[in-house]
């Protein structure tokens, strides 16, 4: 993509590939960013961990429509899954967080697969419909199964135990703060660690051109379906976090709505970059959660014209635009 | 005996009526879609423009029925012009991705617009009293209201069929949808063409939009509520044909009511199982291209 | 000397200041205000601005200051994050709203830490209220009026088949059981029990196939708004009312709010509910006179508005009888049974034992007076609880 045509444009393109994966002190400052508020906005914690939850469901989601460029309007079915999984666990007497949490990648992990084998072989509008006929589809089952899930009543009772056997999840959301925190810190080495390896670097390859990563052997359906598993695992994660965090799980945590959003929180930070997630979700949550107490009814509209004028303008999201800004800096350089 | 008959006359007629609607609104979808490539999630829009025009100059202005139907498709065939040679037309090289996060943010924006002008609450359709009521036919009633809908489908599907297999209007669009650059190099205008068939298609909509909405109530939620069938129904059908949405409107429509009618316990799964089967038979749709 | 004046001024307005701070009562108010349910959370919110303007005198110089948060629609994880914000940040010593199920279940665990009382001013769930002691609600539960419409159908005369058709959700699901249980106690059959699914767009099948099998009563629950408006017109279209099939409901099928819209529904429709706009009390006259004066001629406030008004009288109710330190013990105590006989609904009490709403339940006729629809109150079930607990006992702690 753009920025690393640009970084090689400054270096010699040996130097760009081999230093491409070494951690740069930038890629830090997320992290940084992180500790403060656990003292300094010590009453924001529970919107701070949705937002680091939501920031790991748009990481997974970047990794499918990022890196192996799969549109898809149905990735909160996993995200769901993932939900539904750690919930019924935790209300059914098992609440310990991270069993919970490793089973609830597995089973949409598990799911990801397998859907992923039937539907990745289409494209274009079949290949939306299809991700959107799934999330539908299992909206409706766990409607329908209310004895397992609740139902529209969504699924109460969930009682977690102490995370490691000592920090009991507490009124302040700190414990789901730090816990989040970590999760999503291990989740973003694995997934960096994946865009800088070689599977990394061809599904970027299939994104930009199926006909020749076909044509010099590389196993594309393969590949695609791989990636839609770990993205899948991922957000079942994501999923399984919000629902031990938050201890509730309802329908909307598996809609079209959500997979909407999350596509738009991604775009709006930058797509394929490993860090639009972490710049995107962050700035529509937090002008969510001011603008809708401006003018709540109307907060439609802003995202609407926030979309258009993102894909007529800004095609990078917000780190494109801090691209072409720094750009413009270094090219005045003498 | 005499009751099978009766459930079957119930299933194809309001099955039918039903699939009248969701080919009218969808047809100009599919076609636009096949034409341009263009993923359009916004076409839900125009649909309700359609109802609002129709339902508010009867309530305002106290335009007939049968006139407001003909207003609502010229209005939204008009402001669809607008929107595709300002809006649309940048992004017909872009990507997927683009299209689809440029139209859902089109469509919130109208949801919002709707609410503004119109506030929440569904619009109420006064029908003239001749289609109100049931029409006696071999000792059974039917609904005036789904009789006139089937008639006008019946009579929109030949009018346009006529309009694109008889007339010159009509090869061009044909030849765009199978080869565009080759049509472009016989001197067809593709830009002006595009810029017509979507008219027509929004227009369609509209009409759509406003004949349903004694059945689908138009209120501001409308397009992202029933858009999952209007794509369902260009997906199954196949990009770019007339026949292709006929067809899976016709089993969208009888199928669920079928379902509803003889097994109910399925519920919601029939639409979602039959769309997903049938895009793994054909992943183009049934009468798509390759 | 002069020191020692500022000193004592500034300590006089510290004082002060606490003393003023003290006698506002923070609330905090969660609700639908975005998404697709915004106008309900508007019902509500425009009733409770109504009542504070209205009586904020009767509770002098204790002030109230109402925290709004919008839940965005049935999403417990928003509105548990709020409420928890709420409670940590504002520092709320009440909590009221909810118009979700699973909103109001995923704040019980949060109430229950930090011992904040909530008044449910929608929620209609009958096992909302055990989830926490700190639960008060003065909406209605799905029960308290299906149950009681079933055994109204099944005295009329020659009702003797009964047919339900409900929205395929947990509140369906609970009014289909409730109108069922009703019924056939009082001596009817239910023949067939039909849900349909959410993302029904036409509703003519489901009538045709209750129209086929012809049975005395038909009795429907779907959410109101437009679904209501949909399966009404199908219902029309297919002559049901023609074919001699009887049509009972929750006041949900018949919306104050949506009636104007509802263009050829026949008349007769019969409905339970707790409340209707056309009511002839005089309390609900002031009511919706005072609306209108507020909010325009054509603004109609509905239940949710009724439960949102009730749950501002309850919460002016325990601050009056506090003087404004609010003690959650004691807040409890005085919820547990407190009534309200001029309610726009009429008499309503919180029930001592289960903390839940007990109301008249009203048996309304859809008529047409000067043209325009009404529901009409015909007869008056008189202080209805919660059937559902009769039935499901609090299981021993």
């Amino acid at each position: 993509m753009a920025p690393h045509a640009r970084d090689a444009a400054r270096t010699s393109p040996v130097d760009s590939l081999v230093t491409r994966h070494r951690l740069r002190p930038l890629e830090l400052l997320p992290w940084v960013l992180v500790i403060p508020p656990y003292w300094l906005f010590d009453t924001y914690l529970p919107l701070g961990s949705e937002i680091l939850i939501m920031v790991l469901f748009a990481l997974s989601l970047d990794l499918i429509l990022g890196y192996a460029g799969i549109v898809t309007l149905g990735h909160a079915a996993f995200f769901g899954l993932g939900a539904y999984t750690a919930g019924i666990l935790a209300a059914n007497g098992w609440g310990e967080p991270i069993s919970g949490l490793a089973a609830a990648a597995a089973v949409a992990g598990a799911t990801g697969y397998v859907t992923g084998r039937i539907i990745l072989r289409a494209h274009g509008l079949t290949l939306l419909m299809m991700t959107l006929v799934i999330v539908l589809a299992l909206n409706e089952a766990a409607n329908r199964m209310g004895w397992l899930t609740g139902g529209a009543d969504g699924l109460s009772g969930i009682e977690m135990w102490p995370l490691l056997g000592l920090f009991r999840f507490d009124l302040y959301g700190r414990t789901g703060y730090v816990y989040a925190a970590a999760v999503l810190f291990v989740a973003w080495i694995f997934v960096r660690r994946i865009v800088h390896s070689p599977f990394g670097r061809s599904l970027t390859g299939i994104r930009e051109n199926v006909t020749r990563m076909h044509a010099i052997g590389v196993p594309v359906r393969t590949r695609q379906v791989t990636i839609y598993a770990i993205a899948a695992v991922l957000a079942g994660i994501a999923g399984g976090l919000l629902a031990q965090t938050t201890q509730s799980v309802a329908l909307t945590v598996m809609t079209f709505e959500r997979s909407g959003a999350i596509l738009i929180m991604l775009v709006l930070g930058g797509v394929g970059r490993l860090y639009g997630a972490f710049v995107g979700v962050p700035a529509y949550m937090i002008a969510q959660d001011n603008l809708a107490r401006l003018d709540p009814v109307y907060w439609y509209f802003w995202v609407g014209l926030m979309l258009v004028v993102v894909v007529l303008f800004a095609r990078g999201g917000i780190l494109g635009i801090v691209d072409r800004a720094r750009d413009l800096v270094v090219r005045r350089r003498p | 005996m005499d009751q099978a008959l009766a459930i079957a006359v119930s299933i194809l007629f309001l099955g039918t009526a039903y699939a009248m609607i969701l080919y009218i609104i969808s047809v100009g979808l599919s076609v636009t879609m096949g034409l341009m490539g263009f993923q359009n999630l916004a076409h839900g829009v125009f649909a309700m423009a359609g109802g609002y025009v129709c339902t508010r100059t009867m309530a305002e202005f106290g335009v007939p029925f049968l006139p407001s139907l003909v207003l609502a498709f010229v209005v939204v065939a008009a402001i669809s012009v607008a929107f595709e040679r300002l809006l649309y037309a940048r992004l017909y090289g872009a990507g997927e991705l683009e299209q689809v996060l440029f139209t859902i943010g089109l469509a919130f924006m109208a949801i919002a617009a709707a609410k503004f002008m119109f506030g929440p609450i569904s619009q109420r359709v006064d029908l003239p009293d001749y289609l109100k009521g049931q029409i006696e036919f071999m000792g059974r009633g039917f609904p005036t209201y789904r009789v006139f809908l089937i008639v006008v489908g019946v009579a929109i599907i030949a009018a346009l069929w006529l309009a694109i297999e008889r007339t010159t209007f009509g090869a061009q669009v044909r030849a765009a949808v199978d080869n565009r650059r080759m049509a472009e190099s016989l001197g067809i205008n593709t830009g002006r063409l595009f810029t017509l068939t979507f008219a027509l298609g929004s227009g369609l909509a509209g009409l759509g939009g406003a004949l349903g909405a004694d059945i689908l109530p138009v209120d501001p939620g409308y397009p992202l509520r029933h858009l999952v069938y209007f794509l369902i129904v260009v997906a199954v059908g196949g990009l770019g044909s007339l026949r292709g949405p006929f067809v899976a409107a016709l089993l969208l429509g009888i199928g669920d009511s079928a379902c509803t009618i003889l097994v109910p316990q399925i519920g919601a799964f029939f639409v979602y199982a039959v769309t997903l089967g049938l895009l793994l038979w054909r992943p183009q749709g049934l009468f798509g291209r390759m | 000397m002069r020191l020692f004046r500022i000193a004592t001024l500034a300590l006089t307005a510290i004082v002060s200041a606490t003393a003023a701070d003290a006698q506002t009562v923070r609330v905090g108010f969660v609700t639908s205000l975005s998404g697709p349910s915004a106008s309900i959370g508007d019902l509500m919110d425009k009733a409770v601005r109504l009542y504070i303007e209205q009586n904020a005198a009767s509770i002098a110089p204790v002030r109230v200051e109402i925290i709004r948060r919008d839940d965005t629609g049935p999403n417990p994880e928003v509105a548990r994050r709020l409420t928890q914000e709420l409670i940590t940040r504002e520092r709320v010593q009440l909590l009221t709203g909810y118009i979700y199920t699973p909103n109001a279940m995923a704040v019980a665990p949060l109430i229950n830490e930090a011992r904040i009382p909530t008044i449910i001013m929608n929620a209609g769930t009958s096992a909302i209220v055990r989830q926490s002691q700190m639960f008060a609600r003065v909406s209605f539960t799905m029960w308290q009026s299906a149950y009681p419409l079933g055994q109204w159908t099944a005295r009329q005369q020659g009702v003797r088949r009964s047919y339900t058709l409900v929205a395929d959700y947990a509140p369906g699901h609970d009014s289909e059981q409730a109108f069922i249980r009703g019924f056939t106690e009082g001596g009817g059959q239910n023949v067939a029990a039909v849900r349909m699914p959410m993302n029904t767009v036409d509703f003519a099948p489901f009538l045709q196939r209750v129209r086929d099998e012809r049975p005395d009563a038909l009795f429907i629950f779907v959410p109101a708004g437009v679904v209501a408006r949909g399966i009404m017109k199908a219902y029309a279209d297919l002559g049901l009312a023609q074919a001699g099939i009887r049509l009972v409901g929750q006041g949900d099928i018949t919306p104050d709010e949506e009636l104007p819209n509802m263009t050829d529904v026949p008349e007769g429709i019969i409905t339970m509910h707790h409340y209707s706009a056309d009511a002839d009390r005089p309390a609900n006259r002031a009511f919706v006179e005072a609306w209108r004066r507020a909010y325009g001629a054509n603004s109609t406030p509905s239940f949710y508005s009724v439960g949102a008004w009730d749950a501002m009288a309850a919460i002016f109710h325990v601050i009056r009888e506090q003087r404004g330190q609010i003690d959650p013990a004691r807040t409890m105590e005085l919820l547990r049974g407190w009534e309200n006989p001029n309610s726009p609904r009429g008499m309503v009490r919180i029930d001592r034992e289960t903390r839940d709403v007990v109301q008249n339940e009203y048996l309304r006729r859809l008529e047409r007076v000067d043209g325009r629809l009404v529901n009409r109150e015909i007869e008056t079930i008189p202080m209805v609880s919660d059937p559902w607990v009769r039935f499901n006992p609090a299981p021993p702690r």
